[in-house]
């Protein structure tokens, strides 16, 4: 288009701006489903130029809740399906509920020009976006335990000893008080992995700068129905079924 | 040491041994029996849940105590005392499981079989009301904390002897509302997950409002506030 002189330039825009227009009507059911599953297997740039693309809403518009990559019986028997099931459809889905709903109020406080209101939504994002990213990015990095496998490659290498990290992020992880999550984080800075926990829901990268590659999700209802109160099984127990094909994706989107 | 064959090897032991050892002490922190039987608060609480709950959860918490404060300073004193006191040193690890002691021990007695309604008429119905402006704003705050305590937490009744007056709070993971100045718990609710997640899963919802209805035990409570309003706090 910029070859060429004169009033073409326009033409082109419009020519540009019609096909994008309609190209939204098929694309948008695709770029719908990249932007609100926030997976890791669609770069986060585009996932979040999509989400901006489709939504006039400053914040971005809907999320929904993603499907798993597998069947809720599929991480039997460290994860029985009903544990799924219940974490999936009914926690996972409640964060996603609530947090569009805070979404919809940041909206309008931003539209508004209320800082104090914006600031206000700080705890109800925190707790409900944290839940949504931090769920989306666990259901990831599971897998049935006959396809997890640590191959050679950039992740084992950084890992080193590897038997002694997994005792380190276990044993965080156990230790953390209440509910929370248990983290092996990438450090941009460093270029090293850093074993972390986060209370609550609070998400690792805005919490501590940490690239997040693997969650372990510590909340009660975790582990509750399987394992009941004997939270150390159920961590040593979900080694078995770390996807560790999507933490070394993970780490080298990171390593970009 | 609950029998004359405990004391005696305690005894023989600790000559033995030589080692400075209080013999007959008991641990400075008990866990109690729950002051009704695992199955009388179904079907609202479930007998697996109570036994999970007060046989691992609560003597966990116990035993941790314990293991923490023997041999030191802290041994034979009060829970209460060692809760503030581990509160104001800021020492989290023997707080959390002291608090977590004293928390759980409060918790069993603030529910009853066939519990749960509304108070009889008295000091404390009265005092709800004139606090809340009625019974049912009170549920409705109390119930909002409960459920709003997001991640593992209590939810409290408290009675403020500078306001004179009742008020709902809610708390984090093991905190206490008693360690701050001029407020003594009179009811409270677990909403840690553990405490539900048996019976109702993650309707939190569900656990909080049959909590209310169906489980307090006002008497324990009426009690509470008599003596908090009874006598000033002990300065401790």
């Amino acid at each position: 288009c910029d070859a060429i002189s004169g009033g073409l330039p326009i033409f082109c825009l419009e020519v540009v701006y019609s096909f994008i227009m309609s190209g939204k009507l098929i694309v948008g059911q695709g770029l719908r489903a990249a932007a609100n599953l926030r997976s890791s297997n669609i770069p986060t740039e585009f996932a979040k130029s999509s989400a901006a693309f489709l939504s006039a809403a400053p914040s971005g518009g809907k999320h929904a809740l993603p499907d798993l990559a597998y069947d809720y019986a599929a991480l039997e028997p460290v994860i029985s399906a009903e544990t799924m099931e219940i974490h999936h459809s009914k926690h996972h889905n409640t964060y996603v509920t609530n947090l569009n709903a805070s979404l919809e109020k940041l909206d309008a406080a931003v539209s508004a020009g209320d800082v104090s209101g914006i600031i206000g939504m700080q705890g109800a994002l925190k707790f409900n976006g944290g839940g949504h990213l931090n769920h989306t990015l666990f259901w990831e990095n599971l897998c049935p335990a006959s396809e997890s496998k640590l191959n050679d490659g950039p992740l084992k290498s950084l890992m080193g000893d590897v038997d002694a990290l997994k005792a380190k992020m276990s044993a965080s992880t156990i230790a953390v008080q209440g509910s929370g999550w248990g983290w092996l984080g990438y450090n941009k800075s460093t270029g090293l992995l850093e074993v972390a926990t986060c209370a609550n829901q609070d998400p690792l990268a805005a919490t501590t700068g940490l690239v997040p590659l693997l969650g372990i999700d510590v909340w009660e209802h975790a582990y509750y129905v399987d394992y009941r109160n004997v939270r150390p099984n159920y961590v040593n127990a979900i080694w078995d079924i770390v996807n560790w094909d999507t933490v070394e994706k993970r780490l080298i989107e990171a390593q970009k | 040491m609950r029998t004359f064959a405990g004391w005696g090897v305690a005894v023989i032991v600790c000559i033995l041994t030589k080692d400075t050892c209080v013999v007959g002490a008991a641990s400075t922190i008990e866990l109690p029996a729950l002051p009704y039987s695992y199955n009388a608060l179904e079907p609202v609480i479930g007998r697996k849940t109570l036994h999970v709950h007060h046989d691992k959860h609560h003597a966990k918490y116990v035993a941790t105590a314990n293991s923490m404060i023997e041999g030191t300073a802290l041994e034979g004193k009060s829970v209460e005392q060692i809760l503030l006191e581990s509160y104001r040193a800021k020492n989290q690890g023997l707080f959390n499981n002291v608090a977590q002691s004293w928390n759980h021990a409060f918790y069993w007695k603030c529910m009853k079989p066939k519990g749960g309604g509304t108070p009889n008429k008295g000091q404390l119905l009265t005092l709800i009301e004139s606090s809340f402006g009625s019974f049912e704003n009170f549920q409705k705050e109390f119930a909002q904390a409960g459920n709003t305590a997001f991640g593992s937490g209590w939810a409290w009744l408290v009675y403020n002897s500078k306001k004179k007056k009742l008020e709902v709070t809610k708390t984090i993971g093991a905190d206490n509302p008693m360690t701050a100045a001029h407020v003594t718990p009179i009811l409270t609710m677990d909403v840690w997950e553990h405490a539900y997640y048996l019976d109702y899963q993650n309707m939190r919802v569900t656990y909080v409002e049959s909590f209310l209805d169906k489980l307090v035990n006002w008497d324990f409570v009426a009690d509470n506030l008599k003596r908090a309003m009874g006598g000033s706090k002990e300065e401790l």
